[in-house]
């Protein structure tokens, strides 16, 4: 059962936001995007459009953080109140991080001799969820995203990139965060995967989870998206050199 | 008055062979050493008429200690009649005309090489050992100035971990004499290479006891009453040798410290260690009236 | 809190200090100097590190780094400066310890792993009784618990146990590493420094050392500090990253920013000069 006032809650307010690079050794400045504002409330699904290169992926990482603005606000809700993200502390931030904002890419630092369920399982051992517990339920992740079981306990170094998007993501989306990013989550997953994936978020959507998200495809999310913003080449890419 | 009056007739040495500045330092770090029980402390050693290393460390001391009223027992791993033993007493009845002595009981200062007597020492008499190195970190810590920043910061931890290794490598401690022992809980001493059966001996003694080193020149003590704790793991006890149920050949006492004589057919013979106990047995057994002291071990086992 | 350079101030926007992190910081440093006759090795350099994090410290020969480890150790005192860790019993400046108290905190509450192996280790001694010299330096007088508790360590740290009373004389590198790592976590210290804990090891066999230490620090949750030139082993280990050069703090921030977007020219060129 859904709460109605959860629905209208907000979790990202961006005013402003402004990404520049400075690139010392060229002496050039690379303005990536400025001007960029929007909401987002719980369970809202927000899809990032515009062509290739217009910055959609540096406005993902902008807002998580991996990326410094130049200007501007991220106002994100949490319990203790708001905070600018922009501006906020790297130790609040690595807070939030492990605690409700997650950030999906198709690339999985993978690491030698850890098996792919206890990849899968991290998320939950670090929240507090005993071992075989959690790695109960990463298990039933890994089969839902379509990993065959012999390649559970093997190390995912050793995987083709689709097995690795395939654990990256069981991992990724295995504990509900607040505020979910989504980068290009899709590339090189075949269909069933693809399904998979769509029928989580979904799922994560359903019980409250926030997304904006680049997409290869689209049309894969078509049914979930509540609003999309368009990045256009004015917001975006002016060289102005110095 | 005259010159003749204010001054002492010539003499070919000092009382007690040592000059007086000699016996007054000598002096002030003994009584510097038992202040800090089981410390180390460095002191000028002087030449005395044997070579070093065969005890003119322990010697310095008791030409120190000695008085025209001592008796003097001078015994070399428990026997008085070695010819080192022997010289050594003689030299001290001659320059300070006490009185040479044979029996524990009666001996006021002990000047022993490797062994305690196994006669219970009281607060009136002062044991004197000779010790070859004075310092227990030596094959932990080769570097002098190191180790006794180690003993200055109680930091004992390497002489542990040698201990621990002999038990791993050999399933028990290797140490046979000179067993490190913490003093007073503070100072780590080696008590020189008396056997482990001896060490025991020293803790909450009613007697005082000072070791000391002629060629290292380094002198420590061991004051009455002060606790001498062998360097032990908590679930590992410390274990004597196993002489508990030997026999001495010659005095028939049995459940002491013993000398093993190799005999011609491979076998071996035990003889009393402590020499003179084993005479007195002997004498008791003829008949005569000999006082035995009260002894540390009985049946072969210690009494504290 | 901390000073830093920061070139190009439009770049990027001033941070605000921590609203959300309530726990206080598990060591904080504050204006470190240091400098050996006309040589500045260290500029007024503050870190903080909170509990359970991995603070990465980077930067070329000569940055300073290894010596603001050092001072974290305590091997060292600054010419000014002050050093205080978050523990129980613990208020005052670190560098004002006296000789005995800074051996005990030492022993007790940090543990390190140098590059060297052999200044982290008794060579001449068996790799558990390396581990159980610890044990030893805290009270540890039973002689099962000093094997079980090495065992433990030893274990922990991935280290073969049939190998456990070998000498690391004997031992390739990346064991020595191992041994260094278990005497290290032996008495679960609070805070764990590593400076340069796999250079000079094989690339593989670093990558298995690495491998450890990530397990370690997710399974005890250990504050570590890791001081290294190797920008793959700060990305593999840090959370948050320090860039020094020649003494001073250039730029601090989370590891995926730091490398993502890299704001001080210097870090550019360290980042991008990556092969």
């Amino acid at each position: 059962m859904r709460n109605c006032e959860a629905m209208i809650q907000p979790v990202l307010q961006v005013e402003g936001l402004a990404k520049t690079f400075r690139m010392h050794h060229l002496d050039q400045r690379l303005h990536a995007f400025s001007g960029i504002g929007f909401t987002l409330n719980a369970g809202e699904f927000l899809l990032l459009k515009g062509p290739n290169g217009v910055g959609k992926s540096t406005l993902l990482r902008t807002l998580y953080r991996s990326y410094l603005p130049r200007d501007g606000h991220i106002w994100y809700h949490t319990v203790e109140g708001r905070i600018d993200l922009a501006r906020a502390a790297d130790v609040d931030i690595a807070l939030l991080r492990r605690r409700e904002i997650g950030f999906v890419t198709q690339f999985l630092i993978a690491r030698p001799r850890v098996a792919a369920e206890e990849i899968v399982a991290e998320p939950l051992r670090q929240a507090g969820v005993a071992r075989s517990d959690a790695l109960a339920e990463a298990r039933r992740w890994l089969e839902e995203f379509g990993v065959k079981r012999d390649l559970w306990r093997a190390y995912p170094t050793t995987f083709s990139g689709g097995e690795q998007q395939k654990v990256n993501l069981a991992r990724a989306l295995i504990l509900p965060q607040r505020l979910l990013l989504l980068d290009e989550p899709t590339a090189s997953l075949d269909v069933n995967a693809r399904a998979a994936l769509v029928r989580r978020l979904a799922d994560l959507k359903a019980q409250g989870v926030a997304m904006i998200g680049v997409f290869h495809h689209p049309g894969d999310v078509a049914g979930l998206v509540d609003r999309d913003i368009e990045l256009t080449a004015e917001e975006a890419s002016e060289n102005v050199d110095f | 008055m005259t010159l003749a009056s204010l001054t002492k007739p010539w003499e070919a040495f000092s009382y007690g062979f040592l000059d007086a500045s000699a016996k007054r330092e000598i002096r002030r770090k003994m009584l510097k050493a038992i202040a800090v029980p089981g410390c180390q402390m460095p002191y000028a050693s002087r030449e005395v008429p044997i070579a070093r290393g065969w005890g003119t460390g322990g010697l310095q001391v008791t030409l120190t200690l000695i008085r025209p009223d001592t008796s003097v027992k001078v015994i070399d791993q428990g026997a008085d009649d070695s010819v080192n033993a022997a010289s050594i007493r003689r030299f001290l009845a001659r320059v300070s005309g006490a009185r040479e002595t044979l029996d524990t009981l009666d001996a006021t200062i002990l000047q022993s090489r490797h062994r305690i007597p196994e006669e219970k020492l009281g607060p009136d008499q002062i044991l004197v050992l000779q010790v070859p190195n004075p310092e227990p970190l030596r094959p932990v810590e080769p570097n002098m100035s190191v180790a006794r920043q180690m003993h200055g910061d109680a930091d004992y931890s390497r002489l542990w971990l040698t201990l621990y290794e002999q038990i791993v490598r050999s399933g028990r401690i290797m140490q046979g004499a000179a067993y490190p022992s913490l003093v007073n809980g503070r100072h780590v001493m080696t008590p020189s290479p008396i056997p482990r059966w001896d060490v025991p001996k020293l803790h909450m003694a009613q007697h005082l006891t000072f070791l000391s080193a002629g060629r290292e020149k380094r002198l420590y003590a061991v004051p009455p009453f002060t606790r001498v704790e062998p360097l032990v793991f908590s679930d590992v006890p410390y274990k004597v040798e196993d002489h508990a149920g030997l026999t001495c050949h010659r005095s028939g006492v049995k459940g002491y410290f013993m000398n093993e004589i190799p005999q011609d057919d491979g076998t071996s013979a035990h003889e009393l260690s402590d020499s003179h106990f084993g005479v007195k047995a002997i004498r008791r057994a003829e008949g005569e009236a000999v006082a035995t002291g009260e002894t540390w071990y009985q049946n072969g086992e210690f009494r504290p | 809190m901390n000073m830093q350079e920061i070139q190009g101030a439009s770049a990027r926007l001033e941070l605000l200090p921590p609203q959300l992190m309530t726990t206080p910081p598990l060591l904080t440093l504050d204006g470190v100097s240091r400098r050996y006759g006309d040589v500045v090795a260290l500029s007024d350099v503050s870190a903080v590190v909170y509990p359970g994090e991995v603070l990465g410290i980077v930067g070329e020969s000569g940055s300073g780094k290894s010596t603001l480890l050092r001072m974290m150790n305590l091997e060292d005192t600054p010419d000014t400066g002050d050093y205080r860790l978050n523990l129980p019993g613990l208020s005052t400046n670190l560098f004002g310890l006296d000789r005995f108290e800074r051996r005990m905190l030492c022993a007790r509450q940090i543990g390190i792993v140098y590059q060297n192996p052999h200044l982290g280790l008794l060579m001449n001694h068996t790799s558990s009784g390396n581990v159980a010299e610890r044990l030893l330096i805290a009270g540890e007088r039973s002689f099962e618990a000093l094997r079980g508790r090495a065992r433990e360590a030893l274990d922990a740290s991935e280290f073969p146990l049939s190998r456990m009373d070998a000498r690391p004389m004997e031992l390739s590198g990346g064991m020595q590493q191992r041994v260094q790592l278990a005497k290290a976590i032996a008495l679960e210290p609070a805070l764990l420094l590593l400076d340069e804990p796999t250079t000079g090891l094989d690339v593989s066999v670093q990558a298995l050392v690495l491998d450890t230490l990530k397990r370690l620090q997710r399974d005890r949750a250990i504050t570590m500090v890791i001081v290294s030139h190797d920008l793959g082993v700060i990305r593999t280990m840090a959370d948050r990253v320090m860039v020094m050069r020649r003494g001073r703090v250039v730029e601090e921030g989370l590891v995926d920013q730091i490398f993502q977007d890299p704001q001080h020219e210097y870090t550019q060129q360290l980042v991008h000069a990556k092969l």
